[in-house]
């Protein structure tokens, strides 16, 4: 499988605090990879380093073979690559189909044709029906579909997806995890941060385990549970 | 082309559009030379209102300098007119052009340092100030002594240098008003339009998805600046004369905001329905207050710190979104979409 998101070594210090510490790994194209480690263990500002909103201290990041570090978030979306908010960030004032047109309207300039695009998207996160509410009146597990609704609007080839299944009640996880994965079929690569071990084992392909900045393991997610330092680390003694 | 600027708009709205054009383009017919010269004042707010609302209703960026725009604008055609005999038509261009050349340099200044929120308002107070204090020291434009347009025979309209009766100053200032109204129309049912909302929604989420907010917000206050200035224009020719004391003093600013703030921020109808509000209530106050022979000095103002903090307490989006619900006027929604149709 070709490589479409490289990470080379990359450190990110706030003011003495390590946060990310000399992290590499690849992301396979086609793809479902997990990031999961204790609060605090820099998964969001790993997120925000590959998103262009941090410019890693050291190390570099490629995707599709070309370097993005340093560049803006709004060049990174352009080069194909979408991300969500752990702490949700929709457009309040406007309406749903209009949060997703914003999206759309990167690769379509004509606003009819966006509309349309923007309309495909909602039917399959299951938000067509709200697509005229105010973005500000959904509940919470609406605003997270129309998050992964928006950066699936700009057509990405990668998918950032940061917790988006936290406080999710569990038949509203398993309808997402059916949706990712069938968005993975369609060809999309998706790397996600999460909490929900659940969520976790059942969809992705490779997990990588960061523990107070540094990564302690990788693989696939069978083996990943068994090592004994991720077990000691974020998951707790007692899940053995 | 009209059918795609027309496609979301109820019918009924337009009809009711429709009569209120109507009524505006019959009123000089109807009204008196007082009424028209009150019409006048608000469809110049209307007008102002309209091209302010761009950059901070659309874009979400605070401008309290307007008045440096229309000031550009006014100074610029009518020394243009004295110097030269360059008529306004012509110099309207030059002075849209001086216009945007101000707006982008302050919003360079600005978006490209990372100046926002309060701190863009005082940048766009600060250049208006500037404008104010250089324009009473500039000898080309006489300086604090004022600018005098020559008066000509009121007898005669003249279109061409903008010389004439009341009638064709509100005619022309209509025509305007009308222009910006579809012009903006446009832009918010364009890509920039919704590019524009990304950002004053959340700029960090625009960002994120592929907006580069620099750029739109540049094109922001160019669009707004550059609309700005034919205000000045007609404020040039119809005034006849222009101090820098009153034409960039930060009341003139105020004054553009005021009628957007009432009717509805960033709402196509709102700087409109505000002007007509705004303006008109606190001329109705002044005549009644004149006629029961009372003469309250200031008592405009006063009216219009009443009527905001009224509007910021019981209706802090304006007048125009529950109007606009209470009359259906919302976006028709796209039948093509409807199942079945």
């Amino acid at each position: 499988m070709t490589t479409l998101l490289e990470v080379a070594g990359v450190s990110r210090n706030f003011s003495g605090l390590r946060a990310v510490a000399d992290v590499s790994f690849r992301v396979p194209e086609g793809s479902i990879f997990a990031v999961i480690g204790p609060n605090g263990a820099g998964k969001t500002t790993l997120f925000n380093l590959i998103a262009g909103m941090l410019a890693p201290n050291s190390g570099s990041i490629a995707f599709q073979g070309g370097r993005i570090d340093g560049l803006t978030p709004d060049e990174v979306c352009r080069r194909g690559i979408g991300r969500t908010f752990q702490i949700v960030r929709p457009f309040p004032a406007l309406s749903v189909e209009d949060n997703v047109m914003v999206g759309a309207l990167l690769r379509h300039a004509d606003p009819r044709q966006a509309m349309r695009r923007a309309h495909e998207v909602l039917r399959r996160l299951d938000l067509f029906d709200k697509r005229l509410q105010e973005a500000g009146s959904l509940t919470l597990p609406d605003r997270k579909r129309l998050e992964v609704a928006r950066a699936l609007a700009t057509e990405p080839k990668l998918l950032l997806l940061d917790e988006v299944m936290a406080g999710l009640r569990p038949t509203e996880i398993d309808r997402i995890v059916d949706i990712l994965k069938q968005l993975n079929r369609e060809g999309l690569t998706i790397l996600l941060i999460e909490h929900v071990m659940r969520a976790v084992m059942s969809i992705a392909t490779r997990v990588l385990v960061l523990h107070h900045g540094a990564a302690i393991a990788e693989g696939p997610p069978a083996d990943v549970v068994r090592e004994p330092a991720v077990v000691q680390s974020y998951l707790g003694a007692e899940a053995l | 082309m009209m059918a795609l600027l027309l496609h979301d708009v109820p019918r009924h709205a337009l009809v009711l559009l429709g009569l209120f054009l109507a009524g505006l383009i019959a009123a000089p017919l109807l009204a008196n030379d007082y009424l028209l010269t009150v019409l006048i004042v608000i469809l110049y707010f209307a007008y102002t209102g309209i091209a302010w609302n761009v950059l901070m209703g659309f874009a979400g960026q605070l401008s309290l300098g307007h008045a440096l725009y229309v000031g550009l604008g006014a100074y610029t055609t009518a020394a243009l007119y004295v110097h030269f005999g360059i008529g306004p038509w012509i110099g309207m261009p030059v002075a849209i052009l001086i216009s945007v050349a101000s707006g982008v340099v302050i919003g360079f200044l600005a978006f490209r340092f990372g100046v926002a929120g309060v701190y863009f308002a005082i940048l766009t107070i600060a250049f208006a100030e500037f404008a104010r204090i250089g324009f009473d020291h500039f000898s080309w434009v006489q300086g604090s002594s004022g600018l005098f347009l020559p008066v000509a025979n009121r007898a005669t309209n003249d279109l061409i240098n903008l010389r004439g009766k009341p009638a064709m100053f509100y005619y022309v200032i209509l025509a305007l008003t009308v222009v910006a109204f579809v012009f903006c129309h446009m832009l918010l049912r364009s890509r920039v339009g919704y590019f524009w909302q990304a950002i004053r929604e959340d700029e960090v989420a625009a960002r994120s998805l592929g907006i580069n907010t620099f750029r739109y917000k540049m094109i922001a206050i160019a669009i707004s600046s550059g609309m700005t200035a034919p205000a000045g224009v007609f404020y040039a020719f119809y005034y006849n004369n222009l101090f820098p004391e009153q034409t960039f003093f930060i009341l003139r600013s105020i004054e553009i905001i005021l009628g957007p703030i009432i009717g509805g921020i960033g709402t196509l109808f709102g700087p409109v329905i505000g002007a007509f509000l705004i303006t008109g209530l606190a001329e109705l106050l002044e005549e009644f207050l004149r006629i029961s022979g009372l003469d309250i000095p200031g008592v405009k103002r006063v009216f219009y710190g009443v009527c905001l903090l009224v509007v910021v307490m019981i209706l802090p989006h304006g007048i125009w979104p529950p109007l606009a619900r209470l009359l259906r006027l919302g976006k028709r929604k796209d039948k093509q979409d409807e199942p079945g149709a």
